[in-house]
């Protein structure tokens, strides 16, 4: 009987367990984590922390004082807040429209929009690249119909054009996610109440997408205030963003110090909306469709 | 209740696609263009798909991300699956610590983790195709992770304890009850990793060595350089190949989906 009792009691144990419980196979990637994820990051603080003599200094981080570092920071900036707001635009009415109606057509645009993200993204730049080089389509285009050709390449409309090409889909999709778990009990509710659909869409659609919006904003704003590659490709290197300097820092100059010390920098701007992210987004509205 | 689409709605959805489709239909016409210049129309030809298997840059490039993609995702998905099983035998602690460390590779702007990785490898070894291949590994096993996770959590504990109970040792059972039951989330780990190792530009940049070249980071350096045709024809090849591989993504998850497994 005792004996009985105890099997129940060994077998309420392991009750969750579904797989050998062996939690030594996780060792490898232990290893692993704490030499490729962790150490890496330490030896960021490292250097980003201390002077060529190895002692410890702020001078580093206090480097994006100077012009240059300040000019390419506040350059991101505005790539980033400009891109994410052109995202959030262009996405918002599709996402809504998409939601609205479910079909089996609604889910296959969805595939279709979220596709180029599975696109190596510097071939999607060089797409753009091609439309838009001085002896590109659009300029070959307007010549055959007798217009003046644009300069579009080395300019920053070119970098907002290409960042926003790239990271679109990013910002439909969390979107997209959040309009279709609204229950639509709730918008018939508001209906019945006697909301038109404008009261229904402020007061129902746009804060219980809210959430949605917050990961996309931020699934779109990282990739963008980090970027180097399509600002050396669209803007001509003519002009630096933030991810250009730091490159040019580690690749260039050879300031490792500098140079993680401005990393250290973007890291707080991630951090900061890693952040705001987790405090609206519980549900992980960000996952993307696989 | 299904609205009908109004026609505005349409027109929007309409225009969203050209933007997202004319550059890359524009880049895969061209590819077929007779012509080294872009602004002309030299008439239809297959040259540039035939040069490009002829370029020794272009094919070395393709055989290192070839090498590079496939060991990366497979180290990756061995290393996440085992992570994944040793993590659920864990106290509840210790899983955070190790769930929290990796999602760093997830969160972080990739340019630093590429950084800090390069600082690791200049610090502690020489960068080359092993480097590389730590790298791609690290940004590819929380994928994996993501995937198999949850696989693991919803199988049918009480099947795997049935098997004990009849006198299946623990690796039997979960070669013949756990393993096929988390299957899926391994394969779509797998592919997941396979597209992200892929696709990877910015890590493969800070973290390869002089002389060495995945197609990524072949393209920059050839964008850089000026106009080639025969990266318009790679782009197209590839753009097929990432279809067809999405599109057996497509098959695994409808399977997953499927009510009758």
């Amino acid at each position: 009987m005792s004996n009985l009792f105890a099997r129940r009691e060994q077998s309420r144990s392991v009750e969750r367990h579904n797989s050998p419980r062996h939690p030594w196979l996780a060792g490898p990637y232990i290893f692993w984590a704490a030499g490729f994820i962790v150490l890496p990051l330490v030896l960021v603080f490292y250097y980003g922390l201390s002077g060529p003599d190895g002692t410890f200094t702020l001078a580093n981080l206090a480097a994006i004082a100077q012009p240059i570092f300040r000019n390419a920071l506040g350059q991101s900036l505005l790539i980033s807040f400009g891109t994410t707001a052109i995202c959030l635009v262009l996405a918002y009415p599709l996402a809504y429209i998409l939601s609205k109606n479910r079909s089996r057509s609604g889910a296959f645009i969805i595939i279709l929009i979220v596709l180029p993200m599975w696109i190596n993204f510097l071939l999607r730049i060089l797409a753009v690249q091609m439309l838009i080089a001085n002896n590109g389509i659009i300029n070959m285009i307007l010549g055959h119909l007798g217009l003046a050709q644009m300069r579009l390449i080395n300019t920053r409309a070119a970098i907002f054009l290409g960042t926003a090409y790239d990271y679109f889909p990013f910002m439909v999709l969390p979107i997209y996610n959040a309009m279709c778990k609204i229950d639509h009990d709730i918008i018939e509710a508001a209906h019945d109440l006697g909301a038109n659909a404008l009261t229904t869409f402020r007061r129902i659609i746009v804060p219980l997408s809210l959430p949605g919006v917050i990961s996309g904003i931020i699934m779109v704003f990282i990739p963008s205030i980090s970027e180097f590659a399509i600002a050396d490709i669209l803007g001509g290197s003519r002009i630096l963003l933030f991810g250009n300097v730091i490159e040019q820092e580690f690749n260039m100059s050879n300031d490792w110090h500098t140079g993680s010390g401005l990393s250290l920098i973007l890291m707080v701007f991630i951090i900061i909306s890693m952040i705001v992210m987790h405090r609206v987004d519980k549900d992980g509205e960000g996952q993307i469709i696989w | 209740m299904v609205e009908k689409r109004s026609v505005i709605e349409k027109v929007y959805i309409g225009v969203i696609f050209v933007l997202l489709y004319v550059p890359l239909g524009v880049l895969a016409v061209w590819s077929f263009n007779n012509s080294i210049s872009r602004s002309v129309w030299g008439g239809f030809t297959l040259h540039w798909y035939a040069d490009l298997f002829r370029n020794a840059e272009i094919m070395s490039a393709l055989a290192t991300t070839a090498k590079l993609t496939v060991s990366a995702a497979l180290i990756a998905t061995l290393l996440g699956t085992l992570a994944c099983i040793g993590m659920a035998a864990m106290g509840k602690k210790l899983q955070l610590v190790l769930t929290t460390t990796t999602n760093i590779p997830m969160l972080n702007a990739d340019i630093v983790t590429g950084i800090a990785l390069m600082l690791l490898f200049m610090r502690f070894m020489r960068l080359g195709f092993s480097s590389m291949l730590i790298a791609h590994v690290t940004l590819a096993v929380p994928y994996v992770i993501l995937n198999v996770m949850p696989k693991l959590k919803t199988t049918n504990h009480a099947v795997y304890e049935a098997a004990l109970d009849l006198g299946a040792t623990p690796f039997y059972a979960f070669i013949h009850i756990t393993l096929p039951e988390i299957f899926p989330g391994i394969l779509s780990g797998f592919l997941m990793a396979f597209t992200l190792s892929l696709d990877d530009f910015v890590i493969t940049y800070f973290t390869k060595g002089p002389g060495i070249n995945t197609i990524s980071t072949m393209i920059y350096q050839q964008m850089r350089r000026g106009i080639n045709p025969q990266m318009y024809a790679l782009s197209t090849l590839l753009f097929v190949i990432i279809l067809i591989i999405l599109l057996a993504v497509n098959r695994v998850s409808a399977r997953q989906d499927d009510p009758r497994r």
